[in-house]
């Protein structure tokens, strides 16, 4: 039996980033494509700015919820001390998405609250799900200032691959 | 498992998706304390009219009211996290005997590795204790469709049935189901002393009783597809229960594996018919050694994991080294420890507390960080509760030093007002600081009877936690905001040095509630 392609991404940030939401939008996502989904998380107590690390596992069927160290094919960092050490949980060959987050803080100025969304964008322009599902994901997440994620999701999406 | 896009699909985590089976299973009435990580199950459940949901005030309140809902004819569940049900433990042991009417499922949210706990006790060895079966699913789906099992087998053999989690099953989401909801018709509630009455001889009856009751769930085990033999590819097997068996399937999917869904009371058939197939059986499991004492006893051979892997959570990329029989890696934790949040009232306090010279007897919360630097000033842990009972006991032997006794307002309901009472009563003489944020902050915010509004935020009986503790015997009751410090300060100066038992009640609400509120 050979194994099954199980696309894994981590997710990490401070509690407070916002970084769950983020990890269940493209959950949602995946799962409304088709795929078994699974989501967790390693964090303290989170509302206290210790570490948040979220996992996202799709693929035909998934096991453990917990990825093995070194095989996330993506990984989103929001903050740039941790960033070295995360480093560590890509695979061979697995994409770092930290250099959008510069771009992301360009692009969204002020209005930080949505440098999730456009980082999901550029997430979006690898994975290859339809982008229908993207959306769908986000109305059912994001109960505020939807079409302002939906906007700066695109303009992620737009510039996934740039760099 | 790909899955056609309907709209009954959700993403659960394992907290919801139970909750989710309980509703479908026509569970009517629901009670329990918020710990982590079994707190969002009872929170899903309140979005529910059909059921009756509470916060109770502690855990042994809430498996007797629980449990007596069942009795009455509905089905009924009681929730907690492990410790929680040490505080249930004494309903529990005898609620085995007893038996019982409609449904009664017991859940309890273990938390392998502590991510938000003071041990990391295994509950399967409470099942063994007080004698009533444990169901343990794998994942999110399997606990909403092992819940609805668990209501059936509750009602088939007249016994409370626990569903046991641990963290990584109720905190990971994956794609779950929605089904409708089966309201069963209620079980009309007969008197019968002979079961629900408790004294000696009714006991010794029921005890009686449950020793057959219990070797019937026991052939039940044996034929139930809970526990699953799998087959594979002979080089080597498992056996396992809980989420180590998706560690194991992610390292070795074509291997044999007897899952154990029902590891209590243990399919003793099952597990040595599976050992005769296989030669080379491991038995892989999390914290402590239940499966391999059960197969011990049995004098069955397999191998098992080094002990060192009895402490904390399993990993995926531990089951290979379990199988060389190398001791558990080293794991370099995340740099980042939780804190308490900027503008938390309890800093101020905290920070007040390290410039009195006082030894300070702590409790769980919060709180409990103002252990860490920068404040360093809380000096003991333990349970919930023993900020005020540490306090008191400590208070009778200390010679030339003060001990000042802390505790939150939820906690403070839970179990630190026997205490407060105890200690009045034996004439403690000192400080208890209850740190009143007006809500049960650690587990993301749940209202309590001192904050007056219910699990549904309605409002309803306020519990005037000054009255109470005069009441319970103190002296003397302050009520005062941190934020005047120099008042604050020259209280507690003050109110140490008394020879009389004060309780200064810090009230100030805890600033996440503050923003929700702001949010609406
Ligand atoms: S959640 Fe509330 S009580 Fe807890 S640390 Fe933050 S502000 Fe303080």
């Amino acid at each position: 039996m050979a194994k099954a392609k199980i696309t894994n991404i981590v997710f990490y940030g401070i509690g407070g980033q916002g970084i769950v939401t983020m990890a269940e939008v493209c959950g949602w996502a995946a799962m409304l494509a088709g795929f078994h989904v699974k989501k967790t998380e390693v964090h303290g107590m989170a509302q206290r700015g210790g570490s948040v690390e979220s996992y996202i596992r799709f693929g035909k069927k998934v096991f453990s919820p917990l990825p093995q160290t070194a095989t996330a094919d993506y990984l989103i960092c929001l903050h740039p001390e941790e960033h070295p050490r995360l480093l560590g949980e890509l695979k061979k060959g697995g994409v770092d998405l930290f250099p959008y987050l510069e771009v992301a803080q360009k692009v969204v100025g002020d209005k930080k609250v949505f440098v999730n969304s456009f980082l999901l964008g550029v997430l979006s322009s690898y994975l290859g799900l339809e982008q229908s599902y993207w959306m769908q994901a986000m109305e059912k997440i994001f109960k505020r200032s939807l079409d302002e994620n939906k906007a700066f999701f695109q303009q992620g999406y737009q510039a996934g691959g740039s760099l | 498992m790909r899955s056609t896009h309907t709209q009954s699909l959700v993403l659960f985590s394992g907290d919801e998706a139970l909750a989710q089976g309980a509703f479908e299973a026509g569970l009517e009435f629901a009670a329990g304390y918020p710990g982590t990580p079994s707190t969002e199950i009872i929170e899903h459940l309140a979005q529910f009219p059909e059921v009756n949901v509470q916060w109770s005030v502690n855990e042994k309140v809430a498996f007797e009211v629980a449990y007596a809902a069942a009795i009455g004819g509905k089905r009924s569940m009681y929730v907690s996290k492990h410790v929680g049900l040490n505080v249930a433990m004494d309903p529990l042991m005898t609620s085995s005997y007893v038996g019982v009417n409609a449904g009664f499922v017991i859940v309890v949210c273990d938390d392998p590795g502590m991510h938000s706990s003071q041990n990391e006790q295994d509950t399967r060895l409470f099942a063994r204790a007080a004698n009533v079966p444990l169901l343990e699913p794998s994942s999110p789906a399997e606990a909403k469709e092992f819940v609805k099992e668990a209501f059936a087998i509750s009602e088939r053999f007249d016994i409370p049935v626990i569903v046991r989690l641990t963290t990584r099953i109720c905190h990971s989401k994956e794609n779950v189901e929605l089904a409708e909801r089966h309201v069963q018709p209620t079980k009309p509630f007969t008197i019968n002393m002979a079961k629900y009455v408790m004294v000696p001889r009714n006991a010794l009856a029921r005890h009686q009783d449950l020793m057959g009751r219990m070797a019937m769930i026991k052939i039940f085990s044996e034929r139930s597809k809970l526990n699953i033999a799998q087959s594979g590819k002979k080089a080597i097997a498992f056996i396992t229960s809980g989420v180590s068996y998706l560690y194991i399937k992610e390292n070795y999917p074509d291997s044999p594996i007897l899952k154990l869904g029902m590891p209590y009371p243990f399919p003793e058939k099952k597990v040595r018919d599976f050992c005769k197939k296989y030669k080379n059986v491991y038995v892989i499991e999390e914290l402590e050694p239940y499966l391999e004492e059960q197969m011990r006893m049995l004098r069955m051979r397999f191998k098992t994991k080094h002990p060192s892997f009895s402490v904390g959570e399993l990993r995926p990329e531990h089951i290979p080294v379990i199988v060389s029989g190398k001791p558990k890696p080293k794991r370099i934790v995340p740099a980042r420890p939780p804190m308490l949040c900027l503008g938390c009232p309890h800093r101020l306090v905290f920070n007040l507390l390290k410039d009195l010279d006082v030894v300070v007897a702590g409790d769980i919360g919060c709180y409990t960080l103002g252990s860490l630097p920068p404040f360093s000033s809380l000096h003991t842990c333990l349970c919930m509760g023993a900020g005020v009972t540490f306090f008191e006991g400590l208070s009778h032997v200390f010679k030339d030093k003060k001990v000042v006794g802390v505790i939150g307002d939820s906690t403070f309901v839970h179990s630190g007002i026997t205490g407060l009472i105890n200690a009045a009563y034996n004439k403690a003489k000192g400080v208890v600081i209850i740190l009143d944020n007006a809500i049960t902050a650690m587990t993301g915010g749940q209202p309590h009877p001192a904050v007056g509004t219910t699990i549904r935020s309605e409002p309803t009986k306020k519990l005037i936690l000054e009255d109470l503790c005069r009441v319970a015997g103190a002296d003397h009751v302050d009520v005062i905001d941190p934020t005047d410090l120099k008042g604050l300060e020259q209280l507690l100066r003050q109110r140490i040095d008394e020879d009389a038992l004060s309780v200064v009640i810090v009230r100030k609400p805890c600033i996440l509630l503050v923003q929700k509120m702001k949010k609406g």
